[in-house]
């Protein structure tokens, strides 16, 4: 659409009187009109609830124009460019992408010019040059809770002390990280946080990359806080366009948002920001209100947190045991020549076969990482003459959650799988091994993830990691040590079951 | 280069044909590209439907037996000559389709280029008026761009907008029948007559036929004498 730029506001060309030759594209409009808020206006609180909290496209909306308009004149709204002019090229206001190639253009029905768009949020309705965003500047007073927790469970030492650092952060809007290992149960230590945030007043999103991870936390916070609405928001789910005091989303969801919540949670995101998900850094930090606390739950920080956390220059609060408190299995390396050249030969070096033969004699369930699809297909080849039973899983098999169930009911001895498996899939006594753990799909954080694996059950709390190699690298070694050091932690703080 | 569709990062295949520059390099992950399944076997003589799969029952000679219904019936008879289209309709089409139309990511239209042209000159030519089955002006602000007109650009020839459309509920919603029923959408608003032309209508897809043939016959009606069409799809 286009607007005119009339006595200090802006008009939709299709709510204007007459025509005007100077209407644009509001991306084009360099001066942006600001509207002193008019107390005395007959709000719609319709509309004024539908969009709390939000930023929508118009077709969002479902009102009439001349409504949107009338709140926009008296200040309870705001027209925003949905794309910003840079240095460079173009910025998406709503997800924050400026990558080139993101970008298109197309001849626009709605303004009559070439109108550039992107595409990296398209999924969500398209924002283009002409697209204004519409954001609420008006809040309502929001809800207390009186002890909304109701949850009988006891954190463990480590997650305690993590507890008390997140309910403080939330109290004083701080920012904190919170490092732990898999299987210290990092999901209940936001529980004393929550709670405390929900009896403030405050809105509170956990927000992360992954569907799976929202609906599987929905029904545990569910459990925990019976009386407070809560919502879950991913593709097609039913809640998608609702607001609520608890607010589950994945990254696209949260796009909708602006300056909602108090507290904001930042889930399942190892390597975060430096991962391959700059939108949801952009989103969560767009979510936010500007006085609010940021909480970052993560097993394997980036590096470049990590050193900033040992120099004391982020906030970071450790769980370094389990909840179950025996100490976390560490791999071990062990080289394995040229594994590429012999899977060629259709062979597999001798220590990965000994190794598999070992698994199936002794009956022991065991993952084997390989690096890629094309390596997977020929290994499973090769171990199907071992075992017949020993299946291949990949991220895009349309076959994927029936043979990780198999693998969870004894069907399936060994799995060879390219990709960390959901967190959900923890089956309880398994080993795992890593072929050609050089590669460079290998992260330290996804090495860590893989070893974290195994030994999840207080009754089998420890088994074999094994990384064949052809070549250690860097991101093996860290891995290690970080485990490692983890261990220590636990031992030194006294976290660890003592024999 | 990044796929246009599923935007991971490919080598597209180079050959020498490429270095001369006498074929555009894919936009396309093979991956993706090889997802379209293109036209081929044995079709309808009017509506291009393939006749692998159909049941017998369905085919009259050379015609199937939807083509044969329109043929018998008076008012509709030879009203659209003959439609052709490039790809069938799969799930991977489908979902394309989506993300171009209703989500409004007008780039995916560079797809479809080569293949569409290719699959044009194969059944018509440059003598042909092309004319892109429009939108009705709602419909049109509703998703910023025209797909059928996005498809005839794809030709870079004449674009001769000489239809206009009402408003209507969503097709769907009614039977067959009752759409023959309902009155023509299509309105001619060409400014000089149609005299002894030849006409391909553009068009995403062809599911029934329904939609072509009325414009074709508002077509009829301005004087046009050999109206057929060519669609992206075929369902
Ligand atoms: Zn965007
Ligand atoms: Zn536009
Ligand atoms: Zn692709
Ligand atoms: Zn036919």
């Amino acid at each position: 659409m286009r607007f005119i730029v009339s006595e200090g506001r802006l008009i939709p060309e299709v709510l204007a009187k007459a025509n005007d030759p100077a209407a644009k594209p509001i991306s084009h409009i360099d001066s942006m009109p600001s509207i002193p808020m008019h107390p005395e206006f007959p709000y719609s609180p319709e509309l004024l609830s539908f969009l709390e909290g939000k930023q929508l496209l118009l077709e969002e909306l479902p009102f009439p124009l001349d409504l949107i308009q009338a709140h926009y004149e008296h200040g309870y709204l705001s027209y925003e460019k949905g794309m910003m002019k840079t240095k460079h090229g173009w910025r998406c206001m709503r997800c924050g992408n400026e990558e080139h190639h993101f970008f298109a253009s197309f001849p626009c029905a709605r303004c009559q010019t070439v109108c550039t768009y992107c595409r990296k949020c398209i999924m969500m309705g398209r924002v283009s040059t002409c697209t204004p965003l519409v954001v609420s500047r008006f809040s309502f007073p929001q809800d207390r809770y009186l002890s909304p927790l109701s949850w009988n469970g006891t954190l463990s030492q480590g997650q305690q002390r993590a507890a008390d650092a997140v309910e403080d952060a939330v109290v004083h809007n701080g920012e904190l990280l919170v490092w732990a290992v898999c299987g210290a149960g990092k999901t209940e230590v936001l529980f004393p946080g929550i709670a405390r945030a929900l009896e403030m007043g405050k809105r509170v999103c956990i927000a992360t990359p992954r569907t799976d991870v929202v609906r599987e936390l929905f029904p545990r916070l569910q459990q925990a806080f019976p009386s407070v609405p809560l919502i879950a928001l991913y593709g097609g789910s039913d809640d998608r366009g609702k607001f609520a005091p608890l607010v589950l989303s994945t990254t696209h969801q949260l796009l909708r948002f602006s300056r909602a919540f108090d507290v904001m949670v930042i889930d399942e995101v190892d390597a975060f920001p430096y991962s391959v998900e700059p939108m949801l850094e952009y989103a969560a930090a767009k979510a936010r209100k500007e006085a609010s606390s940021l909480i970052y739950l993560t097993a394997t920080p980036h590096p470049a947190w990590q050193k900033e956390i040992k120099r004391g220059k982020r906030k970071a609060v450790t769980i370094p045991a389990r909840y179950h408190g025996f100490p976390l299995p560490v791999p071990s390396f062990e080289w394995c020549s040229n594994w590429r050249r012999q899977l060629k030969h259709r062979r597999l070096p001798r220590n990965v076969l000994a190794w598999v033969q070992s698994r199936i004699k002794t009956a022991k369930q065991a993952f084997l990482f390989v690096p890629h699809i094309d390596v997977l297909e020929q290994v499973v080849c090769i171990l199907k003459q071992l075992d017949q039973r020993i299946e291949g899983v990949h991220a895009e098999d349309p076959q994927r959650a029936e043979k990780v169930q198999a693998f969870r009911d004894g069907r399936i001895p060994l799995l060879v799988t390219t990709t960390i498996l959901e967190r959900g899939v923890t089956v309880p006594n398994i080993d795992v091994a890593v072929l050609g753990a050089e590669d460079d799909i290998f992260t330290e954080s996804a090495l860590v993830q893989i070893a974290g694996r195994v030994g999840r059950s207080a009754q089998y709390p420890s088994g074999d990691i094994r990384f064949f190699h052809y070549g250690k690298t860097r991101q093996m070694i860290a891995a290690k040590r970080q485990m490692e050091r983890m261990n220590k932690e636990a031992a030194e703080r006294g976290l660890l079951k003592t024999q | 280069m990044n796929c246009l569709i599923c935007h991971t990062p490919y080598n597209p295949m180079m050959s020498w044909r490429h270095l001369l520059t006498i074929e555009k390099v894919d936009c396309l992950c093979s991956k993706c590209r090889h997802a379209f399944m293109r036209m081929n076997g044995e079709i309808c003589d009017i509506c291009g439907r393939p006749f692998a799969g159909l049941e017998p029952s369905h085919r009259q000679g050379r015609l199937c037996a939807d083509c044969v219904r329109w043929q018998e019936d008076d008012e509709w008879k030879d009203v659209l000559t003959k439609n052709r289209s490039v790809y069938m309709y799969n799930e991977w089409m489908k979902e394309v389709v989506a993300l171009w139309k209703f989500r409004g990511d007008y780039a995916i239209v560079q797809a479809f280029q080569e293949e569409f042209c290719r699959e044009f000159y194969r059944h018509f030519d440059h003598t042909f008026l092309i004319v892109p089955i429009p939108l009705s002006a709602e419909r049109l602000y509703e998703r910023g761009f025209n797909q059928a007109k996005a498809l005839a650009e794809l030709l870079a020839l004449p674009i001769h907008d000489i239809l206009t459309r009402h408003h209507l509920e969503k097709q769907s919603k009614k039977s067959r029948r009752e759409r023959l029923r309902t009155e023509n959408v299509f309105q001619f608003s060409g400014k000089t007559s149609l005299q002894g032309k030849r006409i391909v209508l553009i068009d995403d897809i062809y599911t029934t036929g329904t939609t072509l043939r009325h414009a074709a016959k508002v077509l009829r009606q301005a004087g046009a004498t050999d109206i057929s069409s060519f669609t992206l799809i075929r369902s």
